[in-house]
């Protein structure tokens, strides 16, 4: 490996532009004749639409046209779809409602379009949106999941009784009984996980053209998965065939799963172009992604433990209630599901799990993926049973974990997923010596003394990455293959180029990507241009998220690389008069290993363009494509750990100490996971302690704004410890396991653990705001 | 943002001109209230008269009695002040947690109590120290100038000029931020006057915005110490609640951040 191969901490090809302030956005796209779309929403959460009139809103300046949901339906465009089938344990097929890109008849959440103006200038546009003039017959609400499968609850969908979408179950609930039934101490728990707002940088975005002529769209828009986005709106939504439908997601400023799904602004926008006959753009404001970006999260669950009288777990019971908004967002029926409850056996050796989730419409924004995507939910689920597990026992929490861990791989789960291979001793020791936690007491004791509550608290997780195996996803219900592709192209001067179906909205792709290619020919990434987020451009690509990008979308490259330099051996040994089994590749060459004959990557590539001197037989050119379907999913695990004070008189958490050990494999740029890994823990510890979306009970969003919406800032955060253990995957050629996530799925529980073992309460939602800390103070105050 | 027109007086007579011109005109200060509301095309003034740049609004003085600053000068320039530090540090503290560092760049204290926004730092720092607004046709005394919600004692077309606190004996503000917007979600700024007299302000706790204290200021009076407060109880009737604050936590923020203030204080 070279200084710029895998393991080095190369610096970001791609941050200079984004610091000085060059990347090109979709909103920085300029476009001829461009017309401007604003969207009229509805104020309600509920709400039959009686009438749109448009009239006023038509004649006034510079506006095109107003279009509403009605022409979309007119115009058979297909509507919204999920991805995703999953069967409720009677064996039918989960219930969803219908979901126009614009409501023609029926609003379902705040913030739903019902019609759009397009005009000359944003302004006009919004101008116009103030003037349509909607008639709505406002209906009850059903704000949350209590709300919604109360008896008499408000009906969303006709196809939905009782507003629940699936019944669903895993694992074996006899053995559970049997397992509760012998058990010498149960724990139970009631958890809400809170729901979140994304929140990407960049807001969504379209420009959507129509070229006439050729009868051909382009659509560039804000997507971690722009072929995807382009395989549903033209087999799904009508809009246009593939082949004439050009999808371009260039520069992302984040996604954090909320840029994977396909929105109705994008579809109207690109619908809208045809309509028109012109260029139109959207792009979204902070007020529209509060209000329409899928949010996360949001579980309420009842969750009970049995444990033998040596305290070895026996059995896990679970019942989830997932809050899916008002309509299935493309992956949304997956993630309580499939990237929930498979992740229920954690760490531990648990014999029997059985876990039930019931889906649920409310009249909120759709719930989707957003980083970690159900196994954060499973993580914190655990990691706080298991918490509170050690206090009922009064045995150290540490000790506890360590004792029921896996210890032997690979492991098969009672709920489908099969570990391959993990060392959690490792990294739960790595994290208790980091934060000195035999010391703990000691620190605790002298907090108490001078007046303050100190606690610590562990969270050891483990996370499915890498996603997916095609053929185990598509047994599940997953619409489409979760593989990866790649093209290498080698220029005729040595310079590379590499597709890849993987899409960077902030991951460093550019980089490490390089990295792969440059180490193995022993160039600089300077010489290696990574492609991506264009449909002309690259073949095909499943995208990016679910920290699949190197397990999956590196693997490909991999597959390609290899087969690039079987060509260029061969071409090089034909050069050299060699063996091609005698050709070494370094720093740039092709070498007869034990001469000093050499040709360079330059030359090979010349010569198989030229093609004036190549092997008998071979074709010209030097580029090469791979597929790559992973075998297993990626187990990315590590331990976190959490030391705070908690103010008694405010009920403020401060962080004393916070330290992360993570075993994601193979690093490929060390520097690049670390961000990776603060960025996680911060939306982690975001959950845990400050961020919360709610509504009031009439389905408005209350914090629809940041005076409102607590984002994490970097003075709410400690400055984190990190450290890496690693156990390489077996998985794929790379033995990497993923790095996206972890720092989302594994630090919540950590927070609250930490909390509730200073204030010695354990009744405590997230987020921990200081005013609920101070509360639950207050009751245990009252309860001593 | 609707359309407006946007004006750049270089003095406060010909902002008084402007803004008499126009049919719904606003002045700006820092901009954290009005333009944001702007945006979200809740306000539409016809003109907006910045008083930024008005030579006359800005600067620092400092009298044997008193701490004088201009209605436009900035958070940052008061920072900065080495005199301001001097003659009342906890204004300058106070100044030091208000927004972020994009708002103390921008924000002034002129725009802030003009404003009065019920969580806003400065009325409480107004208030306690019973300072002195002073506005292009008069002086109002702070206990006059507070009337509530967004509410003060300006008339149309009154500009703030300058504040002018009296320097205390004693003084310190302590402040819960609020965790998404950093305005106060209860903070309190306590005073002993020269004259040995206690004030005592709360804001972000009462929903009739800015307030003075009185049982605290009684317990302080009799004792000047953190301790003299245990006993006090703060009822929640009146006081704001919402997710982040519950009222009842804020009647306890404000006993709690009283004592904290004092024991800065000294």
């Amino acid at each position: 490996m070279g200084v710029e191969g895998i393991g080095a901490s190369v610096v970001r090809k791609e941050d200079r532009r984004f610091i000085t302030g060059r990347g090109r956005y979709v909103d920085d796209i300029k476009v001829m004749g461009l017309t401007h779309a604003h969207f009229v929403r509805s104020p309600y959460a509920h709400a039959r639409v009686k009438g749109i009139d448009a009239t006023a809103a038509k004649a006034m300046p510079g506006v095109v046209d107003v279009l509403t949901g009605q022409q979309i339906v007119d115009d058979k465009v297909g509507n919204l779809i999920c991805g995703w089938a999953v069967h409720s344990k009677d064996g039918t097929p989960m219930k969803m409602g219908a979901w126009p890109a614009m409501a023609p008849e029926v609003v379902r959440f705040a913030g739903q379009a019902v019609a759009v103006v397009i005009a000359e200038t944003k302004n006009q546009a919004r101008d116009a949106a103030e003037a349509v003039v909607v008639t709505y017959e406002e209906l009850p609400a059903a704000a949350n999941i209590k709300a919604a499968i109360a008896p008499g609850a408000p009906q969303l969908h006709p196809e939905a009784p009782g507003n629940v979408v699936y019944d669903w179950a895993i694992g074996d609930e006899k053995a559970v009984n049997d397992a509760f039934a012998k058990a010498a101490n149960v724990v139970s728990l009631e958890l809400t996980n809170n729901r979140l707002v994304p929140n990407a940088m960049e807001p969504r975005a379209a420009i959507a053209e129509y070229n006439d002529a050729e009868e051909h769209f382009t659509l560039h828009t804000t997507s971690q998965n722009p072929h995807v986005a382009r395989l549903v709106l033209s087999a799904f939504y009508n809009i246009a065939p593939e082949h004439k439908l050009r999808v371009v997601a260039p520069d992302v400023g984040g996604g954090f799963g909320s840029k994977i799904f396909i929105y109705p602004e994008e579809m109207v926008a690109l619908w809208a172009s045809k309509k028109v006959r012109r260029p139109v753009k959207w792009t979204g404001d902070r007020s529209e992604a509060f209000l329409t970006d899928a949010h996360g999260r949001d579980h309420v669950s009842h969750a009970e433990m049995a444990f033998d009288a040596n305290n070895k777990i026996l059995g896990l019971r679970v019942k989830t209630h997932a809050n899916f908004g008002a309509y299935m967002s493309l992956f949304s029926s997956s993630v309580p599901t499939y990237l929930y409850a498979t992740l229920l056996s954690g760490q531990y050796n648990i014999p029997a799990i059985y876990a039930e989730v019931m889906g649920v419409y409310t009249n909120t924004t759709p719930v989707d993926a957003y980083r970690g995507a159900g196994r954060p939910e499973a993580s914190y689920l655990l990691e706080r049973m298991m918490e509170t597990a050690a206090r009922q026992f009064k045995v150290d929490p540490a000790e506890l974990r360590r004792k029921n861990f896996i210890t032997q791989f690979p492991h098969q789960t009672p709920v489908i997923m099969a570990y391959d291979v993990g060392d959690f001793g490792a990294s739960l020791d790595a994290a208790m010596k980091a934060i000195d936690y035999a010391g703990f007491p000691a620190r605790k004791a002298k907090a108490k003394a001078e007046g303050k509550l100190r606690g610590i608290g562990l969270s050891c997780y483990i996370e499915a990455c890498g996603i997916a195996p095609s053929k185990a996803v598509g047994s599940l219900g997953a619409g489409v293959g979760l593989w990866e592709s790649a093209e290498v192209r080698v220029n005729p001067v040595g310079t590379i180029e590499v597709l890849t179906g993987s899409h960077s909205h902030g991951q460093g792709h550019e980089t490490t990507f390089a990295q792969l290619v440059a180490g193995r020919l022993g160039i600089s990434v300077d010489q290696v241009q990574i492609v991506h987020g264009d449909t002309d451009k690259v073949q095909f690509g499943m995208g990016t998220y679910g920290s699949r990008s190197a397990a999956v979308g590196m693997s490909a490259i991999f597959k390609a690389m290899e087969k690039v330099e079987a060509k260029a051996k061969k071409i090089a040994a034909h050069q050299l008069e060699a063996s091609e089994d005698d050709i070494v590749i370094e720093n740039g060459e092709f070498k007869v290993t034990g001469t000093d004959k050499s040709i360079a990557l330059a030359m090979v590539a010349l010569a198989a363009y030229t093609a004036h001197n190549l092997p008998d037989g071979m074709e010209p050119g030097l580029k090469e494509g791979a597929f790559y379907d992973p075998t297993n999913f990626t187990f990315p695990a590590g331990c976190y750990i959490c030391e705070i004070e908690v103010d008694a008189g405010t009920g403020k958490t401060h962080f004393v100490n916070f330290v992360a050990a993570d075993d994601f494999g193979r690093l490929i740029n060390p520097m690049i996971v670390e961000g990776q890994v603060h960025g996680g823990l911060a939306q982690g510890i975001g959950q845990a302690i400050l961020e919360g979306a709610v509504y009031d009970d009439s389905g408005q969003l209350v914090t629809a704004s940041f005076m409102d919406y607590t984002m994490p800032r970097a003075d709410d955060l400690p400055s984190f410890k990190l450290s890496h253990t690693t156990t390489l995957c077996p998985g794929n050629p790379l033995g990497v396991k993923g790095c996206g996530e972890a720092g989302a799925i594994g630090s919540s529980a950590a927070v609250i653990n930490a909390i509730t073992d200073a204030i010695g309460h354990n009744r405590l939602e997230m987020p921990a705001t200081p005013d609920r800390v101070w509360h639950a103070i207050q009751l245990q105050q009252a309860a001593e | 943002m609707y359309e407006t027109t946007y004006h750049r007086p270089a003095s406060i007579d010909e902002a008084a001109a402007l803004f008499a011109k126009g049919t719904d005109a606003k002045y700006l200060a820092g901009g954290h209230t009005l333009i944001p509301v702007m945006k979200q095309r809740l306000a539409a003034p016809s003109d907006v008269i910045d008083l930024g740049r008005i030579k006359d609004l800005i600067g620092i003085e400092v009298t044997a009695d008193a701490l004088i600053i201009k209605a436009a000068t900035t958070y940052f320039d008061i920072l900065q002040s080495a005199a301001a530090q001097k003659a009342i540090p906890a204004i300058v503290h106070l100044t030091s947690v208000l927004g972020d560092p994009q708002v103390r760049h921008r924000g002034t204290i002129g725009g802030s109590i003009a404003n009065n926004d019920p969580a806003a730092d400065y009325p409480a720092a107004v208030l306690a120290l019973g300072a002195t607004v002073m506005t292009s046709k008069r002086l109002i005394p702070a206990d006059e100038f507070f009337q509530g919600l967004f509410s003060t004692a300006l008339e149309d077309n009154e500009i703030i000029t300058a504040v002018s606190f009296p320097i205390p004996a004693k003084a310190a503000y302590s402040k819960m931020r609020h965790p998404a917007s950093r305005f106060a979600l209860t903070g309190v700024f306590v005073v002993k006057t020269r004259a040995g007299d206690v004030r005592v302000a709360a804001t972000g706790a009462s929903q009739h915005g800015v307030m003075r204290v009185p049982a605290i200021e009684a317990a302080l009076k009799a004792n000047w110490s953190a301790s003299a407060l245990d006993g006090i109880t703060i009822s929640p009737d009146g006081l704001m609640a919402d997710i982040h604050g519950s009222s009842d936590y804020r009647a306890n923020l404000i006993k709690v951040m009283a004592q904290r203030a004092v024991a800065e204080a000294g």
